[in-house]
């Protein structure tokens, strides 16, 4: 039954091919509203074949019943309603006939059989469009209403097709159609194994109705199929969440790894940290404003200039920090901690005071913009970075921190002054430099923090909590411990999120620091000796 | 009772009672009204900072826990005061509706969540003042000082705690307010809020609290149980070993100091009318501290006129030199802890001749 329209219309095309060859598409367009229905379903397929632009609006337009013939001109017009008006528009040139009567126009009619050789004609020019993307979302749409007029038509493309995703889409439609039109128990088992390959949420409602087949076998191989895509989709969830949480750890290592070095290794609690993160970052903003008033082509080398500088910015602050107040109060961390909250308003009012109380705009270098896809999740760039370099900062830290000489003395100092002193070391330059060590590398922070974050005066209080929480959960001290915590945090932080949402997971997680440092005063890898009471 | 009240206390609580006096006195019954309505508000706002920092001096002064989360008390203080103002208000909200506050019935909730249940009693409204802060202070001292968490973790994690309960705030969900907290408040007990009569009487509240709470702490660490909190404050290891439960005298003066930082919120919202999770963040917390390290740590009157000097400063710089204003309290964040280690009191006692109290533990940290 389904062949004898197409064979009809093969036949008029022919018929009509003889009488008048190779018409433009403007004059089928104006035959179209002549003759009975046969006589259209000819200029329908005459149409099509044109592959002409406009031609598939034209069969759009018509099939959805807004094709009229203007009875003033005569013209083929587009009907479009604004509320009880109508108002035309020329459907080739697309020229603008204004308001017209409801008496004054003709709908160009079309009924069921009609309606299916346009959306034939519409399918073979689509999905026979020279343009991939055109003929992929041609495949999609046929996955989601399958067609028994459009089998064939797919079928043929598939043969066609030479792009290999557009093939794979084909497949799939043809799959889908399968399944949701009938076919032989081979077909449907083919299909259903097409469909579990796919793998996604659409692939899964196609197959959940097939589930339901009264053959068993293909109702047990969907099934199967379903519970496959479901353990697939919990799996690519899985990896979606651990990447989520490996950013959030990656951004909390950079906050939290000049602290744990202040903090952790000379016991100073540095509660300007979260504003030298943010000189950083106005570093970077400085520097990119440069290099767009002055050297435009260097733009995505500015990350990798604004980092030494920013690195040189907050260290030299961090210096200054130390010898100014910082060195008269060591033995005293409640002091300490009150007089750099001082350091800390202080320089939040100097920024506002410099560039502005309002965020400040920051650009994404090309090497960090857009995303890829790794199976079914998502990976941004800039992300990526950021997690790249928060690891290479650790890595260089702790190399200083166990290979270098400064490294040595810095140890050396912390383990024991006076020993250190008795040395021949300067402790007190030695202080300057792990400060400036630890202020540093909250710059470098605020290079990768302005690539995701607000550049705003406010930035560093919204790192603050968190880094000291790292800290004091990765246990202070210890440089391992502040990467374990961060990552840790970051992962359990996105792991409660799809339950709770996201702020109440960072309550969430908070509520379990406080828990936990009740458990484990001294964190997760707690230094143990008497170091640990001095 | 007479013999709490030293010298420096005396001349405090005389101030104290003068003020009580003569600006309720000049904003209502004198020609001219020489005390401004708005000024008796900012002095009784002033009065409840005050509290709060002897509040907060009580456990950092003489038992050397500092608190980075005494905001929090106060607020939930300030909270249980406003869910009853809420309640006050019945029907003459925006909606009209004599069940429901107005951003209940704006973010669409049926019925009034059963946390609030009671408070449209005064009384049990002032039971919750107390009973709230004192029941987390409770829970949350009773797991710190248990695990021996001091020092720097100790501010750490209570910084933590204010906060999570900021975040927690700022939840719609939670149901009290969001954003915008609570506010639109008419009338407490019947006065009306906006009478230049309830002000006063919530001003002249407001000093009889400050006395009352001054008192309270003085009976507190004068007495034997005082000096064992200023022990521990020295030695923490030496107390225990002696044979004290440090931790129960630290949960102990703990829970007291956050009862009157909630008395101090419950008196607050009142006068400035409006709550909001603002209150919970954690510079507002060190903001306190540091009204307490320049009046000077460990004698309670200093820490109230810190908080007032503070207070008043703050207000003149925002008004006059609004840029300035950070780098002026930073500055003083500096210059307190570096050349003021006795703070305001301490400085002028030193320089009237009499031998200023040795620098309040200055050891706490290696307890």
């Amino acid at each position: 039954m389904r062949l004898l329209p197409r064979l009809l219309l093969s036949f008029a095309l022919c018929l009509w091919a003889s009488i008048a060859a190779a018409q433009t598409l403007e004059e089928l367009v104006s035959t179209l509203p002549d003759g009975n229905y046969d006589d259209r379903a000819a200029v329908v397929a005459q149409i099509a074949a044109t592959g002409d632009d406009r031609a598939l609006k034209v069969l759009e337009v018509l099939l959805a019943g807004d094709l009229e013939v203007l009875d003033s001109n005569g013209r083929v017009v587009q009907i479009r309603k604004q509320g009880r008006d109508d108002f035309a528009s020329d459907i080739l040139t697309g020229e603008d006939y204004g308001e017209v009567p409801s008496r004054g126009s003709s709908k160009v009619r079309v009924n069921n059989s009609l309606r299916r050789d346009i959306r034939t004609a519409i399918g073979t020019m689509t999905l026979r469009h020279p343009d991939p993307a055109r003929r992929l979302a041609a495949a999609e749409s046929a996955f989601r209403s399958p067609d028994p007029d459009q089998s064939e038509l797919l079928a043929e493309a598939l043969a066609a097709e030479t792009d290999p995703k557009v093939a794979e889409a084909l497949a799939e439609a043809i799959a889908a159609g399968t399944l949701a039109l009938g076919g032989s128990e081979a077909e449907k088992l083919g299909a259903v194994a097409v469909l579990r390959a796919m793998g996604n949420t659409d692939a899964k409602t196609v197959l959940s109705g097939a589930a339901t087949d009264p053959d068993a076998a293909v109702a047990d191989a969907a099934a199967e199929a379903v519970h496959h895509i479901e353990q697939m989709q919990n799996l690519w969830g899985l990896a979606q969440n651990v990447w989520f949480g490996l950013s959030l750890g990656s951004v909390l290592l950079l906050a939290a790894i000049g602290l744990a070095i202040t903090f952790g290794v000379m016991g100073v609690i540095n509660m300007a940290h979260g504003e030298l993160v943010m000189l950083g970052a106005y570093t970077t903003f400085a520097v990119q404003e440069a290099i767009r008033s002055s050297f435009p082509a260097l733009f995505d080398w500015s990350l990798l200039i604004a980092a030494p500088l920013a690195f040189l910015v907050a260290g030299g602050v961090g210096v200054a920090i130390e010898r100014g107040v910082v060195r008269f109060l060591y033995g005293r961390p409640l002091e300490t901690l009150l007089a750099t909250w001082g350091i800390s308003l202080a320089l939040q009012q100097l920024v506002r005071t410099i560039f502005g109380p309002n965020n400040r705009e920051v650009g994404n270098p090309s090497f960090m913009s857009g995303a890829f896809e790794l199976g079914q999740m998502t990976v941004t760039w800039n992300r990526l970075w950021i997690l790249v370099f928060a690891l290479a900062v650790f890595a260089v830290l702790l190399f200083v921190l166990k290979k270098t000489p400064i490294g040595l003395q810095m140890r050396a100092v912390t383990q024991n002054r006076a020993m250190a002193a008795n040395m021949g070391i300067r402790t007190g330059w030695v202080d300057a430099m792990t400060f400036g060590l630890g202020a540093g590398i909250a710059g470098l922070a605020g290079v990768a923090l302005s690539q995701i974050d607000n550049v705003s005066p406010n930035l560093g209080q919204s790192y603050i909590v968190d880094s000291f929480m790292v800290v004091v959960f990765g246990g202070a001290g210890n440089i391992w411990g502040t990467l374990a915590g961060a990552f840790s945090l970051g992962i359990a932080n996105k792991f409660l999120e799809p339950w709770t949402g996201a702020v109440l997971a960072k309550i969430l997680v908070l509520v379990f620091i406080i828990l936990f440092i009740q458990k484990r005063p001294r964190g997760l890898f707690a230094v143990r000796g008497r170091a640990v009471d001095a | 009772m007479l013999s709490l009240i030293d010298r420096r206390m005396g001349i405090f609580l005389a101030g104290l009672f003068v003020l009580a006096v003569a600006v309720p006195a000049g904003n209502l019954a004198m020609a001219g009204q020489p005390v401004p309505s708005y000024i008796v508000a900012l002095l009784g706002k002033y009065l409840c900072y005050a509290l709060l920092a002897v509040a907060l001096d009580l456990v950092w002064g003489y038992c050397g826990i500092l608190s980075l989360g005494h905001g929090a008390f106060f607020a939930l203080g300030g909270y249980a005061m406003g869910m009853h103002l809420m309640r006050e208000i019945g029907a003459r909200g925006v909606y009209a509706n004599p069940d429901l506050p107005d951003f209940m019935v704006f973010l669409g909730w049926k019925e009034l969540p059963w946390f609030w249940t009671g408070f449209d009693m005064f009384g049990f409204a002032l039971l919750m003042v107390l009973l709230v802060p004192g029941a987390l202070a409770f829970v949350f001292g009773w797991f710190a000082f248990r695990s021996r968490v001091t020092g720097v973790y100790l501010s750490i994690i209570t910084q933590a705690m204010t906060y999570a309960l900021m975040l927690a705030f700022f939840r719609n969900e939670m149901g009290f307010g969001g954003n915008n907290g609570l506010t639109d408040f008419k009338d407490v007990l019947g006065f009306s809020l906006q009478a230049d009569a309830t002000r006063a009487g919530l001003f002249v509240l407001s000093a009889i609290a400050l006395a009352a709470g001054l008192l309270v702490a003085k009976a507190i660490t004068s007495s034997k149980l005082g000096k064992v909190l200023i022990a521990i404050r020295d030695a923490e290891s030496r107390t225990r070993f002696i044979g004290y439960r440090v931790e129960e005298y630290k949960l102990f003066v703990f829970v007291v100091s956050a009862m009157m930082a909630g008395v101090a919120g419950a008196l607050y919202v009142p006068q400035v009318g409006i709550i909001n999770p603002g209150e919970f963040s954690p510079a507002n917390s060190i903001g306190i501290v540091i009204w307490v390290a320049l009046g000077g740590r460990g004698t309670l009157v200093g820490a109230a006129l810190g908080a007032i000097i503070v207070s008043v400063a703050q207000t003149l710089f925002t008004s006059w030199f609004p840029e300035l204003w950070l780098f002026a309290l930073g500055g003083l964040f500096v210059f307190v802890t570096i050349f003021l280690p006795t703070g305001v009191l301490g400085l002028i006692e030193s320089r009237l001749g009499r031998k200023a109290k040795p620098p309040a533990g200055a050891k706490e940290a290696s307890a």
